[in-house]
Order: structure tokens, then C-alpha cells, then sequence
């Protein structure tokens, strides 16, 4: 029970003070959890980025979920799981009571014309370095992604589920030729 | 109500179990959830919201929940979506954990990975052109030559890896001194 309050202060901590989602958060929790803990050796933290970032959903939350499993099964899956999303979720539930009443402020207006295209030059980024040391072919499909979704409005779902069938045929293909 | 609540733990519950890729990627999901199909959001409004995430502890996706939650059904709406977005990591990653020693190595796994990795860099390519040229003319985010000279220096800071905080925090004071002043 003890180790549930424990998982759960720790993962609180980590939701709260972690700015900017994602990736910036992975120090943190590797502070926390291999150096501070000792729940995780340094190479199962390795291999649990790995599959974090395969996995769907934020980083983060997968993290969460992973250390607290191995450590108290459901009960501290769900404990680092509380303990991750209930800072941001009282955060944001007091931002959006209260920017309601001052979105149509002359100054917070105008703050957040300036603040849009800069969201979107963070978003844009990271693109370079993901692309960078990608086949051409590959290039191609994710910019067929980017123009179709963008133009015609096309859940990303779909591509989401071709990529992996795409690639799910090419490593059974792969394997029958090892095989061989 | 329940309807647009159900409506609220369906599009989360498919934004959380398709979110490949992390926060950016997640983005374009989110936005053909919120602002194409339930119309529940303008771009601009939307944009609004990822820089107040962006702002704010935790990942974009979960703030982003809570956050619509809130502006479609009050706060009832903030705790479906902020639960709807986290079940399917929750319920997915127990299960990985659960085999994870037999799942590291598999080849298809990471077939399926390796399929969806250009897919998700184009899905992070696709959001910032849904926030640059938006489907309709009100809720634009690049509204003058200011929007996209603040667009270039925040890409050159971002790749010098300044702290994104810093960034939208300049960026406002950008904007309250040319559109304020």
C-alpha cells in the first residue's frame, strides 16, 4: 500500500513540472525512476522508450503506465497513471474556466496573434530531423499523407492502418527469405 | 448532453488508440476529430489551445482533452475526455508490459512500427499545414507578414533547440507590442 502512495507522489511530481509534453519529460522520469527509485535498471528504461514511442498514445502516460505495472500491477498502473494526468487536468480545467472570461481582451488577443505562428514553427521543427535519413520512397508517402489529409480532410487513421499493413507484409516477406 | 458526451468519449477513444508518434503527430488526429468532424472548434481556436498545452505541464494530448472537454459540456465533458484519451494506453501498455520480454524482438512488430513511421512524420507535416491554410476563411492563424515573420524566427530558435516555453512566451510579447500597441 505504501509503495502505491509512493508511485503515485512520484508520478505527480513528474506531471506536474513537466513543460511542453513528451519528450522534454523523459529526464525527468529517468531521474525519478532509475536514478532516485530504483524501480528500473538503465537499460529497461532503454527498452522501455522504445516501445513508449511505439505504442499509441502520449510518451509519457505509457511510461506511466509501464514502471507502474511492474511494480504494483493494476494498482500501480492506475496509481502512475492518477498521478500523471491529475496535474494537468486541474491546470487546464482552471485555465479554460477562466480564459473564457478574458478571451475577447484587447492585450490577450493580442498576445495570442503572436503566439499562434510561433506553435506552429514548433510543430513544423521536428520534421526536419525526423525526415532526415529517410529513403525517398518513404519521403514520399509521408508527404502523400501530409498534402491528403490537409486538402481533403481524410482522417489519418487510414494511413496509420495501410503503414502498418505495409509493413507487417514486408517483415513476413523478410522472414520467408531468411528462411530460405 | 449524452449525446455530445458520447460523441466526446468516442473521438477520444479513437484519438488515444491511434495516437501514434506522441504529442505533434497526435495533433492532426485531434484536429480531424475536433475541428473537421464535430465542428466543435475553429482552427484558430484550436491553435489557441496547443499554445496554452504548450504552456502548461503535461502532454499535449491529455491538456488538449480536458481542455475541449471543458468548452463542449462543461466539466463533466473534460473528465469523459481526459479519460477517454488515456483507456486505450492504459488498457495497451499493460498488455505490452504483460509480454513485453516475448514482444521486444518480434520482427512484425517492428514491421508495423517501421510502416507507420513515415505515416506519423506526415501527420506532424499535415497539422502545421491545417494551422497555416485552414479550411475556412475565419480562424486563421498567419493573419498578416508579422505572423509569418514570427514564424521564421521561431523556427530558427526552435532549431537551436531554445526552449519552446521561451519561444511562445516571446512570441506573445511579439504580438501585444505589433497588434496591441
Amino acid at each position: 500500500m505504501r509503495e502505491l502512495f509512493t508511485i503515485l507522489w512520484s508520478f505527480l511530481k513528474i506531471g506536474a513540472f513537466t513543460f511542453g509534453g513528451g519528450y522534454a519529460m523523459i529526464p525527468l522520469i529517468e531521474y525519478e525512476v532509475v536514478a532516485r527509485r530504483r524501480w528500473l535498471t538503465e537499460r529497461e528504461f532503454c527498452d522501455l522508450l522504445t516501445i513508449a514511442q511505439a505504442a499509441p498514445g502520449p510518451i509519457s502516460l505509457n511510461t506511466a503506465v509501464f514502471v507502474g505495472y511492474k511494480r504494483r500491477s493494476y494498482g500501480g498502473a492506475l496509481a502512475a497513471v492518477l498521478g500523471t494526468v491529475l496535474p494537468s487536468f486541474f491546470i487546464i480545467l482552471v485555465v479554460a474556466i477562466f480564459f473564457d472570461q478574458m478571451r475577447h481582451n484587447h492585450w490577450v488577443d493580442a498576445a495570442f496573434r503572436g503566439m499562434r505562428p510561433a506553435v506552429v514553427a514548433l510543430i513544423v521543427a521536428p520534421i526536419v530531423g525526423l525526415a532526415k535519413g529517410m529513403h525517398w520512397a518513404l519521403i514520399g508517402v509521408a508527404a502523400a499523407t501530409a498534402l491528403t489529409v490537409w486538402y481533403f480532410g481524410l482522417s489519418p487513421v487510414w494511413f496509420l492502418i495501410g503503414g502498418a499493413a505495409c509493413g507487417l507484409v514486408w517483415a513476413a516477406r523478410r522472414g520467408e527469405e531468411v528462411e530460405r | 448532453m449524452i449525446a455530445t458526451l458520447v460523441q466526446l468519449l468516442v473521438s477520444y477513444l479513437k484519438i488515444g488508440f491511434f495516437g501514434f508518434g506522441g504529442g505533434y503527430a497526435m495533433l492532426s488526429l485531434i484536429h480531424s476529430e475536433v475541428v473537421v468532424h464535430n465542428g466543435w472548434l475553429t482552427s484558430s481556436e484550436f491553435t489557441d489551445i496547443v499554445a496554452i498545452s504548450q504552456m502548461t505541464p503535461g502532454p499535449i494530448a491529455i491538456n488538449s482533452a480536458t481542455y475541449i472537454g471543458y468548452e463542449v459540456a462543461g466539466i463533466l465533458g473534460s473528465v469523459v475526455a481526459t479519460v477517454a484519451v488515456c483507456l486505450p494506453a492504459l488498457t495497451l501498455m499493460m498488455l505490452i508490459t504483460h509480454f513485453f520480454l516475448r514482444l521486444s524482438g518480434n520482427r512484425y512488430i517492428q514491421g508495423v512500427v517501421g510502416g507507420m513511421r513515415p505515416v506519423v512524420v506526415g501527420m506532424i507535416a499535415s497539422a502545421a499545414l491545417l494551422l497555416i491554410f485552414p479550411a475556412e476563411e475565419e480562424g486563421a492563424s498567419f493573419i498578416d507578414l508579422w505572423s509569418w515573420a514570427i514564424f521564421g524566427v521561431a523556427v530558427l530558435l526552435s532549431a537551436r533547440k531554445v526552449n519552446p516555453i521561451l519561444i511562445i512566451v516571446g512570441a506573445a510579447v511579439a504580438g501585444v507590442v505589433i497588434y496591441g500597441l
